[in-house]
C-alpha cells in the first residue's frame, strides 16, 4: 500500500515545458506567484487562468492531475472562503443572527480561493514537468551566490538528492517490516488513534536502526568514490540556458507586468 | 628501495578502539600480504576473521595501528595521498543499495569522476564506457531502485570503475544476490581482470567464487592461515575444515573417497574435472 505514494510527482515527457531549463521554470513560477499576489484585478486573474490553461494543454499533462493536487487543500480553501466572506466589513447583502455577508466579503473570498488554486496549480505544473534531480540542480545553481556568505548550498542540494534516492528504498523497507510484524500478529488497522500510534513503534524502531546503518555505509561508499564536498566538483549534465529559456523568461516578465497592470491597461483601452 | 607489489600489507596490525579496561585482541595481527599487478586474489575466512577489516585498510578507511599498507607505493597513513590512494584502489561493498548515490543510473556512475573534477565531455565518455563494460548500457536512464540485485551491483562496480582504478577490492559483492545475480557479477569481475588487467581482491564466502581466482588467501583470527593456488589450498581439506570453512563439494567428494582407501588427485575444482577424474578412475 505504501508503494502507491509517488513523491515529487514527475511525469516524464518531451513537451516545451519539459524541455525548458529547470532554472528558467523555477524563476518563472516565482514570477507568476509574485504577480498573483500583487495583482488585485479581475482582468489580471483572467490572464493568469488563461495562461495556466495553455501551459497545461501544451504540457500534455491531464487536467485531472492538477485537480488531484488541489484535493488535499479543499478544507483550507473552504475555511479561507468562509472566513473572508463573513469577516470583511462593507456593504451588507444578507444577515442572519450575528453573521453578515458583505459584497466586499464575497469578492475577497473569491480572490483568495482563486489565488490559492492558481498558486498550487502553477507549482504542481513545475514539479509535474521537472524531475526532482533537475529541480535540485536548479536550486543549487540559483542559490550559488549564497555560498559567498557561507550558506552550505551544495550540502543542502546533496542531502536533497540522497533523500530522493532513498525514499523508495525506505518505503520498500517499511513495507517489509510491516509484513514481518503482521506475520507475528501485529495489528495496524483496528483500535483508536493511540492504539494505532503504539502499533507504529515496532515499525519505526527497526526502520530508524536500518536507516542509520545505511547512512553509515553510504557515507563510506561516497568517500571511497572520492567525495570531498562541493569544491572542485564538476557535473555530468551541466545545466545550459539556451535562447529558448531566455525567451521564456522574457515572456514571463512581460506577462507579469501585464497581470499587475491589467486593470489600468483595460481602462485605457476601453 | 626494492620494488614493492602494487598492493602490499607489511606487518599490518589493527585493534578496534574499545572502552577503557577492555583488552581487545587484534582484528588483524601482523598480516603480510602482497598482491602483484594484474593478479586475481580471493580472500576467504570464517565470520570475524578480519577480512572486512583488511579490506578497509586498502583504501585508508581504517589506518593501521601497527605496520603499514602501501598501495602502488603510497603509504595509506599519508593524508595528502588519501584521494590518490582511493582513486587507485576502488572499493565495492556488499549491499548495492547503500552504495548508489543518484536516482538515475548514469548519474550514479558519474559520481566519482564528478568528484575528481573531470570535464563533462570526458565524464560522459567514462560513464558510457564503464556501463558498456558491465553490460548495463541499456539501463542508462533507469532508476536504480527498479533494477535487480545483480544489475544494481554491476552499476556499483561501474561507478567504481569510472575512477579508472588499477585495483578493485570487493567485500562480499555477491552475498546479497541470487544465483543468477552472482553469476552476472562474477562474470563481470573475471572479465575485468582478464581483459582490462585490473588487479582484483575478492573477499567471499563462496568456495566456487574463490576457485576462479589465481590465488587464494585464507584468514583466521586476524592472521593469514593458508595461501596458494585454489587447487593447492583446497586440496588441504582437513586444514580447511579446521578453519571452519567448507571445501568445494568436488574436492570434498574425492577426499572422502581417498579416506575410504583410494588415491585420487584433489586438485580438481570444476565439476567437469572431477567427473573426468572419476571416469578415468572407474575405467581402471
Ligand atoms: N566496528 C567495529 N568495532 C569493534 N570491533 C569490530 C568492528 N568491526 C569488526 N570488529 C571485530 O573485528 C573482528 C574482525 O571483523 P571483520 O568484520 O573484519 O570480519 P570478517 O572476516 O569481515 O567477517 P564476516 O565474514 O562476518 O564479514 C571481529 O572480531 C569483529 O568482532
Ligand atoms: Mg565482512
Amino acid at each position: 500500500m505504501l508503494r502507491d505514494i509517488t513523491l515529487g510527482q514527475f511525469f516524464p515527457g518531451t513537451s516545451l515545458l519539459h524541455r525548458l531549463d529547470p532554472r528558467a521554470k523555477l524563476v518563472s513560477v516565482v514570477l507568476f506567484v509574485a504577480s498573483l499576489f500583487i495583482s488585485k484585478s479581475f482582468w489580471g486573474y483572467g490572464l493568469c487562468i488563461l495562461f495556466l490553461a495553455w501551459c497545461i494543454r501544451i504540457s500534455g499533462i491531464s487536467p485531472k492531475m492538477i485537480l488531484k493536487s488541489l484535493k488535499p487543500l479543499v478544507i483550507i480553501l473552504c475555511f479561507t472562503g468562509i472566513l473572508n466572506m463573513f469577516y470583511t466589513p462593507g456593504e451588507v447583502l444578507a444577515r442572519f443572527w450575528i453573521f453578515k455577508i458583505t459584497r466586499e466579503g464575497i469578492y475577497t473570498a473569491a480572490y483568495m480561493i482563486l489565488r490559492i488554486v492558481l498558486l498550487i496549480a502553477a507549482t504542481s505544473m513545475l514539479t509535474y514537468t521537472t524531475s526532482p534531480i533537475a529541480l535540485t540542480d536548479a536550486i543549487e545553481r540559483l542559490l550559488n551566490p549564497l555560498k559567498k556568505i557561507h550558506v552550505p548550498v551544495h550540502e543542502f542540494a546533496m542531502m536533497m538528492t540522497i533523500a530522493l534516492r532513498f525514499i523508495p528504498t525506505l518505503i520498500e523497507e517499511t513495507d517489509k517490516i510491516m509484513s514481518a510484524q503482521k506475520a507475528r500478529g501485529a495489528d495496524f488497522e483496528t483500535g483508536g488513534i493511540i492504539d494505532k500510534a503504539k502499533a507504529l513503534v515496532p515499525i519505526l524502531v527497526p526502520l530508524f536502526v536500518s536507516a542509520f546503518r545505511r547512512a553509515d555505509e553510504l557515507a563510506t561508499a561516497m568517500e571511497c568514490r572520492l567525495y570531498h564536498g562541493g569544491e572542485g566538483r564538476t557535473r555530468l549534465n551541466t545545466l545550459v540556458m539556451t535562447g529558448r529559456d531566455y525567451a521564456a523568461l522574457g515572456f514571463m516578465g512581460v506577462f507579469c507586468l501585464l497581470v499587475i497592470y491589467a486593470e489600468r491597461l483595460v481602462s485605457i483601452l476601453l | 628501495m626494492e620494488a614493492r607489489a602494487i598492493l602490499s600489507a607489511e606487518g599490518l596490525t589493527f585493534r578496534y578502539p574499545t572502552e577503557e579496561g577492555h583488552e581487545e585482541h587484534a582484528a588483524l595481527d601482523a598480516v603480510n600480504i602482497a598482491v602483484e599487478k594484474g593478479e586475481f586474489v580471493a580472500v576467504l575466512g570464517h565470520n570475524g576473521s578480519g577480512k572486512s577489516t583488511f579490506a578497509k585498510h586498502l583504501n585508508a578507511i581504517l589506518l593501521p595501528t601497527g605496520g603499514a599498507v602501501y598501495i602502488d607505493n603510497m603509504d595509506t597513513r599519508d593524508e595528502n595521498l588519501l584521494l590518490a590512494i582511493r582513486e587507485t584502489c576502488g572499493m565495492v561493498f556488499q549491499n548495492p543499495d547503500n552504495q548508489i548515490v543518484a536516482t538515475v543510473v548514469e548519474e550514479d556512475v558519474a559520481f566519482a569522476p564528478e568528484n575528481m573534477g573531470i570535464a563533462p565531455a570526458e565524464i560522459r565518455e567514462r560513464v558510457d564506457r564503464c556501463l558498456e563494460i558491465v553490460g548495463m548500457s541499456d539501463f542508462k536512464r533507469h532508476a536504480p531502485h527498479l533494477l535487480s540485485g545483480g544489475q544494481k551491483q554491476r552499476i556499483a562496480i561501474a561507478g567504481v570503475l569510472a575512477m579508472e582504478p588499477s585495483i578493485l577490492v570487493m567485500d562480499e559483492p555477491t552475498a546479497m544476490l541470487d544465483p543468477s545475480g552472482r553469476r552476472e557479477v562474477m562474470h563481470t569481475i573475471g572479465q575485468l581482470n582478464r581483459e582490462k588487467g585490473i588487479t582484483v581482491v575478492l573477499i567471499t564466502h563462496h568456495m566456487d567464487e574463490a576457485a576462479q581466482a589465481g590465488r587464494v588467501i585464507v584468514m583466521s583470527d586476524g592472521k593469514v592461515a593458508m595461501e596458494g593456488t585454489p587447487e593447492a589450498v583446497f586440496a588441504r581439506v582437513d586444514e580447511i575444515r579446521d578453519l571452519a570453512l567448507l571445501p568445494p563439494q568436488t574436492v570434498d567428494l574425492l577426499h572422502r573417497l581417498n579416506k575410504a582407501g583410494y588415491d585420487l588427485p584433489l586438485d580438481t575444482l570444476s565439476v567437469e574435472a572431477c567427473a573426468d577424474v572419476l571416469e578415468t578412475f572407474l575405467r581402471q
